[in-house]
């Protein structure tokens, strides 16, 4: 079976919906930053998809413009949650409200 | 040469002395505050003899000198120049301005050497002398507005000068809102000038300018009726004239000789200046000029009964002067342009002199101005009575006093016209002028003296400053009139040769108006003619003879029945008011009720709309409660809405972003 760009598409499409779902159901803010990656992975597949289509290699260097953002995101994003877990012991967003006020 | 350039001095020297006397104010001793407005005044008055002597030494139909310091303002074809200038007209109200206005500042030295506000006063007074003389040599009608709303402010502060009395504070505010009142209608006047007149003229020609104004005087024919009316109203105020003469009589809360100088000689003459300057509009319109001659008779009439029963001296004065303030509207309206003019020349100088002999009065009695404690002052203040005599036969119209030239000229100006009505009306006011004149002489200077015996201990003589103009004056009062000596008498009539090239250029228009095709024009210019034909008929039986005889006896009749009445027999008057006079009596006390039932008419439901509608309707209805709190409440309530969103809930977040995006998409997807 030829491996077709339907195919590369339906599973972006899978995992890009995983991480939707989760990021949108879990409580816990490590698994949903996760849910992140998993949605800017299944954008780098359509990027890298069709720069394979097309042959040009415009898709790889999004590609690798993402990691990097993803890279970034993480980081800052991991030492927020270490530190809000530090001073409150959680890292369940239901109990972070406070920028609500 | 020289005399281009002493015209803008003029009317600086002036202003620069308000300026250093109101800048300075206390920093200046009252004896140099009073040398330098005095000697602006002065300075002022020697330029305007020089220019005038120039003027005489010219031809006629050329008297005229100009200065232009410069354009004002360049609008597309709508032009201002900076112009002042000088013609006959100009010439005899700069000298009547400077001359009576030099005397007044003269005896305030005297009048208000103890008052406080001594810098203050000479610096509204020099700026009073800037503003008019403006409006009497501005050679454009914006330059006289300019003048004609400077003197009204001059006015307010002076009226107001005393202002920690409430009285004369809201006497100041009644001259104001009643003058603008009447300025409004000036404004009006001059607007439908200006729009009719722009599109019919050439480059660079200045819209409001006198001669321009003069040169198109046919252009504005069709609507010389609406401009000359709304110009009257304007006249109406400043000149108080039934109906706006009501802020006059409570102008006298300021200082006496301010009485004199703007309420009397100078500032109130503005109206009747501005009616003579555009004779040759008003000639255009037949309806305006019977307009002006009928409001002018009555308001003469009408102000002379309510000065009959006046006990405030200054009140008599103030309602006197309205009264002869109407007979130069009526000479006006009847076409007797120069007459109207030579009258506010002769009134300048026995009002004027009425006033300060007044003052002196008040001066003496420890400023008590209720005639009905006055009395038997003629031997204590001999000077004072003697010019107010002079005074008094003058305004009565004895000969060969100022106030019988002018007055008779009026009267016999409009019989000749064929006005016997108004003849008959201004007959009565002068024989009324003559009894009202007398009881003031009377209850003031004659009888015993009835002050209290601490007021009585104080009375004396004014200082020479102030007894001096009073003087000059009376002499005045008394020569003034003989260069209006008539014809008939063996005189030259030489004043009203003096304007002649003025007025007889209105006429003039009046026959290019014809030209234009305006029946009227015509109708008028004919009128006209019949008239002065009529007028040489009349001269040759003698009836003017006999009409100014008849008007001296009258005028002596009125002066011996106000003798009678209040010093032979002074129990006629009060018998008069307990058999059945009492109602009349009342109604003049009270000044018919105008200022009362304009009250009921004007004020109040005013106050009433202020109240109720603009106040809890508009403004604290529609501003604060639609336009201030509406809006707060707006943005509070859209606030409250998006406040929903704004819950901290990340995952509440994420679903609305969620939703969001497949919304976005799924349109994106579909619409195409």
């Amino acid at each position: 079976m030829e491996i077709t760009l339907t195919h590369y598409l339906v599973l972006a499409g899978l995992v890009f919906i995983t991480g939707m779902v989760g990021f949108v159901v879990r409580r816990n803010a490590l698994v949903m930053m996760m849910c992140i990656e998993l949605m800017l992975c299944a954008v780098n597949i359509v990027f890298a998809a069709f720069a394979r289509l097309h042959g040009d290699g415009g898709g790889h260097v999004f590609v690798l413009m993402n990691f990097a953002v993803a890279a970034s995101e993480a980081a800052i994003g991991l030492a927020i949650l270490v530190e809000i877990y530090r001073r409150r012991r959680t890292v369940n967003v239901d109990d972070l409200k406070t920028l609500m006020e | 040469m020289q005399s281009e350039i002493l015209l803008r001095w003029i009317v600086l020297v002036p202003l620069l002395g308000a300026a250093l006397n109101g800048l300075l104010n206390r920093r200046l001793s009252k004896q140099i505050s009073g040398l330098l407005a005095c000697g602006a005044v002065g300075v002022s008055f020697v330029m305007s003899v020089l220019v005038f002597l120039r003027l005489t030494g010219m031809e006629p139909e050329s008297r005229l000198v100009q200065d232009t310091l410069g354009t004002w303002m360049h609008l597309g074809a709508f032009r201002v120049d900076l112009t002042f200038a000088m013609d006959q007209l100009g010439a005899v109200m700069a000298l009547v301005v400077t001359g009576v206005g030099f005397l007044i500042h003269i005896y305030s030295l005297g009048y208000m050497a103890h008052d406080d506000g001594f810098q203050r006063y000479f610096a509204y007074l020099n700026l009073f002398i800037f503003a008019m003389m403006t409006l009497v040599l501005g050679g454009n009608l914006i330059m006289l507005f300019v003048g004609w709303e400077g003197v009204g402010l001059c006015s307010y502060l002076l009226i107001g000068f005393w202002f920690n009395e409430d009285a004369n504070a809201s006497a100041g505010k009644k001259a104001f809102i009643v003058n603008r009142i009447g300025d409004f209608g000036f404004l009006i006047g001059m607007f439908l000038m200006g729009t009719t007149l722009l599109p019919h003229l050439g480059a660079g020609e200045g819209v409001f300018n006198f001669q321009v104004l003069h040169a198109h005087a046919g252009v504005l024919a069709p609507v010389a009726t609406a401009v000359c009316l709304l110009l009257f109203v304007g006249a109406t105020g400043k000149s108080a004239q039934i109906p706006l003469y009501i802020w006059l009589p409570d102008a006298m809360a300021g200082p006496t000789p301010v009485s004199a100088l703007i309420h009397a000689a100078t500032m109130v003459t503005a109206g009747v200046y501005m009616i003579a300057r555009l004779n040759f509009l008003f000639v255009l319109s037949p309806t305006a000029l019977a307009v002006v001659a009928a409001v002018g008779a009555v308001t003469a009439i009408f102000a002379a009964t309510i000065a009959l029963a006046q006990n405030d001296i200054k009140k008599v004065l103030a309602y006197s002067t309205v009264s002869q303030l109407g007979y130069m509207m009526l000479a006006c309206g009847v076409g007797a342009f120069s007459v109207g003019i030579f009258h506010v020349m002769t009134h300048a100088f026995f009002k004027a002199l009425l006033f300060l002999g007044s003052g002196s009065v008040i001066h003496a009695m420890s400023n008590e101005q209720d005639m009905r404690v006055m009395g038997g002052l003629r031997t204590r203040l001999p000077i004072t009575y003697a010019t107010f005599m002079a005074a008094t036969l003058a305004i009565a119209g004895v000969f060969p006093f100022a106030g019988f030239f002018s007055k008779d000229e009026i009267l016999w100006k409009a019989w000749s016209g064929g006005n016997t009505l108004l003849w008959a009306i201004g007959f009565l006011a002068a024989g009324l002028t003559a009894f009202y004149m007398m009881r003031l002489v009377v209850l003031t200077f004659f009888g015993e003296n009835r002050a209290s015996s601490e007021v009585r201990k104080h009375i004396h003589e004014s200082p020479a400053t102030m007894t001096v103009p009073l003087i000059v004056l009376a002499v005045l009062s008394l020569v003034g009139g003989w260069i209006g000596w008539p014809h008939f008498m063996g005189g030259g009539s030489w004043f009203e040769q003096w304007l002649e090239p003025v007025f007889a250029s209105g006429a003039q228009i009046g026959a290019h108006g014809a030209h234009t095709g305006v029946a009227t024009v015509d109708v008028l210019v004919q009128n006209a003619q019949m008239n002065h034909a009529a007028a040489e008929a009349l001269h040759e039986t003698g009836v003017e003879w006999t009409l100014a005889v008849v008007s001296v006896l009258w005028a002596v009749l009125g002066l011996v029945l106000g003798w009678f009445v209040y010093y032979k027999r002074a129990t006629i008057a009060d018998g008069f008011k307990k058999a059945g006079g009492g109602f009349v009596y009342r109604l003049l006390l009270n000044k018919y009720y105008v200022d009362e039932a304009y009250d009921a008419a004007f004020i109040r439901p005013g106050y009433r709309l202020s109240r109720s509608v603009l106040w809890k309707g508009v403004d604290a209805g529609l501003i604060d409660g639609v336009l201030v709190n509406g809006s707060a409440l707006a943005v509070y309530l859209f606030g409250s809405v998006l406040r929903l969103f704004q819950n901290g809930m990340i995952r509440f977040y994420a679903w609305t972003f969620t939703i969001g995006v497949a919304v976005f998409v799924l349109y994106l997807s579909f619409s195409s």
